[in-house]
This record gives structure tokens, sequence and C-alpha cells, in this order.
């Protein structure tokens, strides 16, 4: 599992989430919120997602690691490696 | 086609072009010496064709906005009436295979984005896409109104089974484990969801909430509205019905359970209100709303105006759970009628609730007759027997499938009537073919539902 992989990941899952949204040109470091018309349920469906496809837990307490898209990269490299489940 | 009593209508049973068209010159008003009048036991004159009130407290409607099963503008389902085309097709149901329904077609991307349709609900979507119709049918531009001075109000017979029913097959991929029921659960099964999602759409910071009516549902969102307005609570209203029930397969196994579900081989001959070999309902999804304001509103807008909410009523039968009872159903049409201060005989069409049940057809029929036994001019028809029983949305629907009739004067007729049972026979009952009229003025909607509640709204054309 590379960066790269868990970032294309990430961006599948908000391609869902949010489907009306131009995903090219989103910039790694800046909050997904300022650049996304996203909310807190929007989160919460990422969370989901990450629990129902990937077989990973995101306590509450760890949710403000996923506020821009090198944050859930950084956040989520190291559960997918320990992850058993095949991506 | 028949031609009941003398003077002429329009020609042409389509209505008046493929847009709603309900407005424009109209027929000739008939007024003073030759409009029906009686008098109440006050003293007090009726009239079938002044109003009493003033005009900002006539409530009229100015836009039609709709979703069935036959089509998604007054002008398709309108026409469709006429041609006595079913609606009814069959679907694909959650552990019970399939069974008739009726399906509306309408493309929920057209006032929705893809995000909206991931976190609403189908209710929802109707309820946006009759919405939006409706404005647009009425004229309004919603940026050039007082987003806080408009109200939403939906009927709805049930809300949130069908998305409860959803999340319980979700986690059951799950082994049911909740921490994957969905945190969207909430918010799409709280009850005002449907008028909820409107206002989110729309930008409506009025009132918002849905009238849970059971089958009475789509004539209480119309005469909620129509109070509202009354009180000054609101300067213009959404007012109508939805449902999503199709898509609940607990609906169609209750009813199954109840010996009530229809089922037929050919599932446009299903839903067959009044005939002899009738087997219940045929359950089926749609909304209506309209547009609702205070006549002087109306008139100093220049608004183009469809027609008067003059009378309405609501009672409870305080009895069976699921069989109505004659007697409140009469007393719903009379209270209607005396609200309006009409007689029986100044009613043209009289859209009966009927669902193809044993005994509710039965049940309406001795109302019916009851209330206009006597009158010889007045028509009856049933919508159902086209797009099935739309729930929560029946009485707007229907409502909004004989509202054409008060500018082409063609009063649509009951189809899938092979064999009359007689128990349900009805002067001026209208069978199988279109007929003209002399004229339509009033129509009066009956819309009943479980629990024992009946609605009853009656509109007229203005001609004052």
């Amino acid at each position: 599992m590379t960066k790269d992989e868990v970032r294309q990941i990430v961006l599948n899952i908000i391609g869902v989430v949010a489907p009306d949204e131009d995903l090219s040109d989103l910039k790694g470091d800046v909050r997904l919120r300022d650049q996304l018309e996203m909310d807190s349920m929007d989160f919460l469906d990422i969370v989901m997602e990450l629990r129902k496809r990937h077989k990973i837990e995101v306590p509450k307490e760890d949710y403000p690691n996923l506020a821009t898209l090198d944050g859930c990269v950084e956040y989520l490299l190291p559960r997918f490696r320990e992850s058993k489940v095949a991506v | 086609m028949e031609v009941r009593g003398s003077g002429g209508g329009r020609s042409g049973l389509a209505g008046r072009g493929a847009r709603t068209t309900l407005r424009g010159p109209g027929r000739e008003v008939r007024s003073g010496r030759d409009a029906p009048r009686a008098r109440d036991l006050d003293g007090t004159e009726r009239s079938a064709t002044l109003s009493a009130l003033p005009d900002n407290q006539r409530i009229v409607i100015t836009g039609v906005g709709l979703t069935s099963p036959l089509g998604d503008t007054l002008a398709d389902f309108r026409r469709n009436l006429l041609e006595g085309r079913s609606g009814v097709t069959t679907i694909e149901t959650r552990f019970m295979g399939r069974v008739p329904a009726g399906v509306c077609r309408f493309d929920e991307r057209k006032h929705q984005s893809n995000k909206e349709r991931r976190r609403g609900t189908r209710a929802g979507a109707i309820t946006i896409f009759c919405a939006r119709e409706a404005l647009a049918d009425a004229g309004i531009e919603l940026a050039k109104r007082d987003p806080s001075r408009i109200g939403v109000y939906v009927g709805v017979t049930e809300h949130g089974t069908v998305e409860t029913e959803n999340e319980i097959a979700a986690i059951r991929e799950y082994n049911y484990d909740t921490k994957f029921w969905s945190h969207h659960h909430n918010p799409r099964t709280v009850a005002n969801n449907p008028a909820g999602e409107a206002t989110i759409n729309l930008g409506i910071t009025g009132p918002h909430y849905t009238i849970g009516a059971a089958c009475a549902a789509g004539n209480a969102g119309v005469i909620q509205a129509v109070q509202m307005l009354r009180l000054g609570e609101v300067d213009l209203a959404l007012g109508g019905g939805v449902s999503e029930s199709i898509h609940s397969f607990g609906i169609f196994a209750s009813f199954a359970a109840q010996n009530a579900l229809a089922d037929h081989p050919d599932p446009t001959k299903a839903s067959r209100p009044f005939d002899v070999d009738r087997k219940g309902i045929v359950v089926s999804e749609g909304g209506a709303l309209f547009v609702l304001e205070r006549l002087s509103d109306a008139r100093a807008r220049g608004a183009s105006i469809v027609c008067e909410v003059v009378g309405y009523a609501m009672n409870s039968d305080a009895g069976d759970p699921v069989l109505p009872t004659p007697e409140r159903l009469a007393q719903c049409m009379r209270r209607a009628l005396d609200r309006a201060r009409l007689n029986p005989s100044d009613i043209d069409i009289v859209n009966t609730h009927a669902t193809g049940t044993e005994l509710g057809d039965i049940q309406e029929a001795d109302a019916v007759r009851a209330v206009f036994g006597s009158c010889t001019e007045v028509y009856v028809n049933n919508t159902k027997s086209y797009i099935g029983h739309a729930m929560g949305a029946a009485g707007a629907l229907e409502l909004a499938g004989n509202l054409p009739a008060v500018y082409d004067s063609v009063v649509h007729p009951t189809i899938n009537v092979d064999r009359l049972d007689e128990r349900c026979a009805m002067p001026g009952l209208v069978l199988k073919e279109p007929r003209r009229a002399s004229k339509v003025d009033v129509i009066l909607n009956n819309s009943f539902g479980m629990l024992g509640i009946n609605s009853v709204v009656i509109v007229r054309r203005v001609t004052d």
C-alpha cells in the first residue's frame, strides 16, 4: 500500500460522497470543506465508507485528521497497512 | 360521449393544448338569474357563483405541479385520463415478487443535484419536483418573494417506512451490526422530511410540515394551506400531497394480509373500483402540489387563476380503523358544502375516493347517494381506476386531474368497470367514456383514510 493508493481510495470515496464536485484540482493541504461543499454529514459518510469498504474504524477524536486530503493519507496509510483486508 | 343538459362546452377532449393551460377566457359566466340559488335556514342566500367572503379571505389555486403514473404535467395526465389509459404496471417488490403498482417517471435530476438525491428520499424528490413545477406554472419567481412568507404543507399517508426497510436490508449485509446503520436515517425519516427537503431545495424559510392524514392527506394539505393563508400566517402556500409508498414492501404485504391487495393478470385492469370483480388496492406513488394565494394577492400580481377553494371539511368516523362509515362520509361532504354555501345540486363533478376494495367502495357509494341521490346533473367519477391509489398524493392528484374540466366541461370516466356492482351504482356515475357536461363550475373531491379520517375539498371556477 502506497500513499498514492491511499490518496486514490480517499478520492474515490469523496467522489461518491460529493458526486457533483470536480476533484481534479483538489489541493492536498487545504481543508476539504474550504474546497468542496461538504458538511458534517459528508464527513460521517466518509467514515462510513471507510468502515464498509475497508473495515477501517475512525474514532470520533480522530476526525480532525480527515480535514485535508493530505491529512487523510497520512492518517489512513498506517491503518491500511495494518489492515488485513484487501483494498 | 354523452352530452347531458343543454349549452355548449369547448370542443375537443384533450383540453387546451400541451401546457397545463387551465386559464384563459373560460366559458360564459353564469350569474344572476341563471345561477342556481337557495337559501339557508337562516334565510341567507346561497350562491354557486358569488362568494360572501372578501377577496383577502378567498383562496385561489394559481399553479399546479404534479407527477403521476400517467405523466408529469397536468396536460399529459389529463390527456391520458380522457383517453382512458391506465398508468398501472408491475414492479418487483422486496420479499413479494411482482405486484401491480403505479410508478412515476419524472426526472429527479431536473431540480436536484446528485448529492441531494444521494441524501434525500423519494418522497422528498417528488415534493421538490412538484413544488418547483407548481411555482413555475404559477409564474412565481422566488427571488422576488419574501421566503419567510411562504409555507409548505404536504400531506402524507405515512413516511419513513421506505427508508427504514431499506436500512434494515442494508445492515443485513453486515449481520445486522447497527454501526453500519446510516446517519442519514433520522433526517430521512422525520415526519416533516418531504416538506423539509423542499424548503432546503427552494430556500423557503417560512413554515413547513407534513400533514399525516392517511389517504385523506392530499386534501388535508390543501386545506392546511387555505387555513394558513386565511390566518395571514403566510402570503403564498404550497399545499397538496405526496407518496413514495410503492418502495415499501410493508404496505403491499399489509394490504395483502387484509385481503385488500389488487391482483390481475393484466396490471392495467387491476385497479377497478365499483366493478364486481374488484379485488382491492393498487398502490401507487405520486405527488401533486398547488400554489395557493389569497385572491386579492393573485389579482394584484396579475396571476392566472385556476380555481377557488370554496369549501372543505374534515371529520372522523370514530369507528372501524379501516372500514369507512357512510354517515360520517356524508356528513363530511355536507359540511364542505355548507362551508362553500352550496347545495348538492350546485356540484358538477364528484371525484370519489373509492379504492377498489369490496366494502369501502360500497360505503362511499352509500354516502354519495345520500348526499347527491336526488341530483340530476351531478357527475361522479373515479381516478384511481387509472393510476391506482397514490396514498398521500391521491386527494391532490385526483383533484388536479379533474381541474381542467372547469374549462373544457369534459368529465373523465371511471375505467375498468366491466360489470358494475349494483351496490356501487350512483346517479351520474360516468363509466368507460368521457362525457361533456353542459357546464363544470364546481368540483367536489373526496379523500378518505384509515383510522376513519375523512376530507372533502370543493373548488369552483372563479367568475367574479
